[in-house]
């Protein structure tokens, strides 16, 4: 991984050429990660794979977490590999939730076609909507499923397990 | 023509649904349609403490059960910063070498039913009854075994092991060299498996894929040599890569690994070092129960542990791991309270099968059958 | 019936007779006695549908890797049963094996192929997941497959072994040929003693579930006046 320095250094050269675009840099548990803003994750994105010397060229994972309740609510990652050095790095950005209204971000299958599916299993758990993306269905759910499962505030589900004695005494 | 193969079929290895377009033999488009076994597994274990998700999170890829377990232990272990001895390491690597090369049995066994080759079947499941016998020795159980536990493994093997996992690595590419005897003159296996399922390597970069099927395009890539984990640094081990990168290179390819697993195996037992097979921090790890009856701090961390379980600093750790399918990767956020906020797993099998459609696009039916074989999709992984 | 010993040459003259024509009256009969097993029609079809299922290959997730995966292969040998033919297709199968999790989207698909079955059909419930949804209490696993077939035998495990899926096999086989193996209810007479919780099959149904059903059939029957296709 980048160590700590090194992940300020990525961060001074993205600032040079997308400025504005990193909010902050986290270094928890060996484990560095970029967090971007919301509109110019795929300046980001893009600025890694190319740039010749940081060759993140290999989306690993892409996924979402519900950080209620926290605000701003969600959070995608992306997890990129540096396959010549060895190094991985993490994206990360923040989306809040609007109520009625789906959170929004932009697609990144042009850059990265491995995140198609990953893309549409995130809008299936948790409503996010990418915009660009060819064919944005359920991919787990079935299709006419209502909610978004894997927000905190979505059930678990199931049914409470009946035992004998506590149940209305049998006719 | 639109024909709908599964979710019950045959072949499929599991419940997918492919909705193929055919231009009489040939496949013109290729859409699968999964969540057939969808198990909600990731928001289960945010209901659970941590040691109560590892036999989820073991059932969700089900034949390489192992996998899973350390991809969870991992990554919780970095979480609470806890070292595992070395013997546990060891273990670890042992059972995960051994979990390997079953998944890879049961695959050959399977995709070898779906080419013809029926007897392989028997054959091959004959060494993985062997192999679920070392596993019962060992855990007590055939699958979902929950034997890795955070802070190590949760029971030291017993005696008689070590001869039986030693005689069964010993035997194992014998064996191997007997499946190729039977398979690599084959002409029927041959010319449904050379040349069929090409898909090139910068492709299969692009699809995020790992594992055998990259190893076969000619990338050398493996999470056991990239990243150091486990006791992978202190064993000697080569990687097969193939050439061509269609279906007959990923057969290769994996039956190559299985050797190289038994040798692992055989490293592993060698160099089996003594001590404890679990950490020795009681805030995270269960103490002995011969301790139990005298010390009331080990009687109250049990309680607290069995009870609440421990509760993880606030953070977020990707921990990945190179799965007999490709890189596994286990996502965890933990909130500082006894039960993760959030478990996610990166599975293989699902990012693998992106690829099926490059695969068996303008190819034969038939050829679709043998790419979906040699793709080794588990639905359990896929669907979680 | 008590069998004589009769040495080898009474033997050997006796089948020289009946090879001539030679043997009547008493002798006739008692020839016939030893070789003849007179029953009933269903006995006999009940014997020989038990003793030859043929499985569907039907396998949902880890436990499809026991069964109909590690049964047929030559340890636990399935076909010392009678069930060596494995059918793909439902039409030609008898008995469906749920060998795993069924989630909410495979549960039509699961009933589908049931109702594609010809009749005497059976269903194993293989696995803890399959009886009663295991350890998946949440909202992507239907909890039972009971709730939407019927089920003959449950086979509890996680994922049980082989060995007991065999005995689950055996036990239906009993069923089927019309003693049901009652187990310890039998052994100790304790008929009557059943007991089943709310929704249990002799128990009336609550109010509210009730009314849930009726509202649930009144619009199914007008989609289908109002001329859904799939419900034709």
């Amino acid at each position: 991984m980048p160590d700590a320095p090194g992940l300020e250094l990525i961060r001074g050269e993205i600032e040079r050429d997308c400025p504005g675009a990193v909010l902050a840099t986290s270094y928890d548990r060996a484990q560095p990660a970029l967090i971007v803003d919301l509109d110019r994750v795929l300046d980001v994105l893009r600025w890694l794979k190319d740039q010749p010397g940081h060759r993140y060229d290999f989306l690993s994972s892409f996924h979402a977490a519900d950080y209620l309740p926290a605000q701003p609510r969600f959070g995608v990652h992306y997890e990129l590999i540096n396959r010549d050095r060895v190094e991985r790095v993490r994206v990360k950005a923040m989306l809040a939730d609007h109520g009625e209204e789906l959170p929004e971000i932009d697609s990144c299958v042009e850059l990265f076609p491995t995140a198609e599916a990953q893309e549409r299993e995130v809008f299936d758990f948790f409503g996010i909507v990418f915009r660009g993306h060819p064919n944005l269905t359920r991919i787990l759910m079935p299709d006419d499923y209502v909610g978004w499962p894997q927000r905190r505030d979505f059930p678990v589900g199931g049914e409470p397990v009946t035992f004998t004695y506590s149940e209305q005494r049998y006719d | 023509m639109t024909v709908n193969v599964g979710p019950h079929h045959p072949a499929t290895h599991g419940v997918l649904r492919l909705v193929v377009d055919l231009e009489g033999e040939v496949v013109r488009e290729l859409r699968p349609v999964i969540g057939y076994v969808h198990t909600g597994i990731e928001k289960s274990c945010e209901d659970k403490s941590y040691w109560k998700v590892i036999p989820f999170v073991e059932r969700m890829d089900y034949v390489s059960y192992f996998f899973q377990m350390e991809a969870f232990c991992g990554a919780v272990e970095r979480l609470v910063d806890l070292e595992i001895p070395p013997r546990a390491r060891y273990l670890r690597t042992l059972f995960l070498e051994l979990n390997r090369i079953h998944s890879h049995l049961v695959w050959l066994g399977t995709t070898a039913l779906d080419l013809g080759a029926i007897s392989m079947l028997w054959y091959c499941f004959r060494e993985r009854d062997k192999i679920l016998d070392l596993f019962e020795m060992a855990t007590g159980q055939r699958m979902h075994t929950r034997y890795f536990q955070v802070g190590g493994v949760i029971e030291d093997i017993p005696l008689g092991f070590e001869a039986k996992c030693r005689a069964f690595a010993e035997e194992m590419p014998i064996r191997v060299g007997q499946y190729e005897d039977l398979l690599d003159r084959n002409e029927v296996f041959l010319s449904r498996t050379k040349g069929t399922g090409v898909v090139s390597r910068e492709r299969l970069l692009e699809l995020g894929v790992t594992g055998p099927l990259l190893r076969a395009a000619g990338d050398p890539w493996d999470l056991r040599k990239a990243f150091d984990y486990l006791a992978y640094p202190e064993m000697d081990f080569k990687i097969p890569v193939g050439t061509v990168g269609d279906n007959y290179d990923r057969y290769r390819v994996r039956v190559a690994e299985m050797v190289e697993s038994s040798k692992i195996v055989l490293q592993c037992l060698d160099a089996l070092p003594e001590g404890p097979f679990i950490a020795e921090d009681r805030k995270y790890v269960l103490p002995p129960r011969s301790e139990l009856s005298t010390s009331m701090e080990s009687l109250i961390h049990h309680f607290k542990l069995v009870t609440e379980g421990y509760r993880v600093p606030p953070g977020e750790v990707y921990y990945s791991i190179e799965h007999p399918r490709g890189e596994l990767g286990c996502f965890v956020v933990a909130d500082g309270s006894a039960k993760p906020a959030r478990v996610h797993f990166r599975d293989p099998s699902f990012v693998n099968l992106q690829a099926f459609r490059d695969m068996a696009v303008d190819g034969y039916v038939a050829d679709m059958i043998a790419s979906l074989g040699m793709l080794d999709p588990i639905l359990g992984g896929v669907d979680r | 019936m008590e069998v004589e010993r009769r040495s080898l040459r009474e033997k050997q003259l006796e089948a020289r007779d009946v090879l001539r024509g030679d043997l009547e009256g008493e002798d006739l009969e008692r020839y016939v006695e030893e070789r003849v097993v007179t029953t009933t029609f269903e006995k006999v079809q009940n014997w020989a549908r038990a003793n030859s299922i043929f499985p569907l290959t039907f396998g949902l997730a880890c436990c499809a890797i026991e069964a109909p995966i590690s049964i047929v292969t030559a340890r636990y040998d399935l076909a010392r049963f009678g069930a060596e033919a494995l059918r793909a297709s439902p039409r030609q199968a008898d008995l469906i094996i749920l060998s795993g999790r069924v989630s909410i989207k495979m549960a039509p698909v699961v009933r589908r192929l049931y109702d594609q079955m010809l009749e005497p059909k059976w269903v194993m419930a293989m696995g803890a997941c399959s009886s009663s949804a295991g350890m998946f209490a949440n909202y992507a696993v239907v909890q039972g497959a009971d709730k939407f077939m019927p089920v003959d035998i449950y086979v509890p495990g996680c994922p049980p072994r082989p060995e007991a899926v065999l005995y689950g096999f055996t036990k239906l086989q009993r069923k089927i040929m019309g003693n049901a193996d009652q187990g310890w209810r039998r052994r100790y007479d304790a008929y009557g003693t059943e007991e089943w919780a709310r929704g249990g099959p002799r128990s009336e149904p609550s109010p509210e579930a009730a009314r849930a059903y009726e509202e649930a059939r009144e619009s199914v029957e007008a989609l289908r006046d109002a001329g859904e296709p799939s419900l034709a």
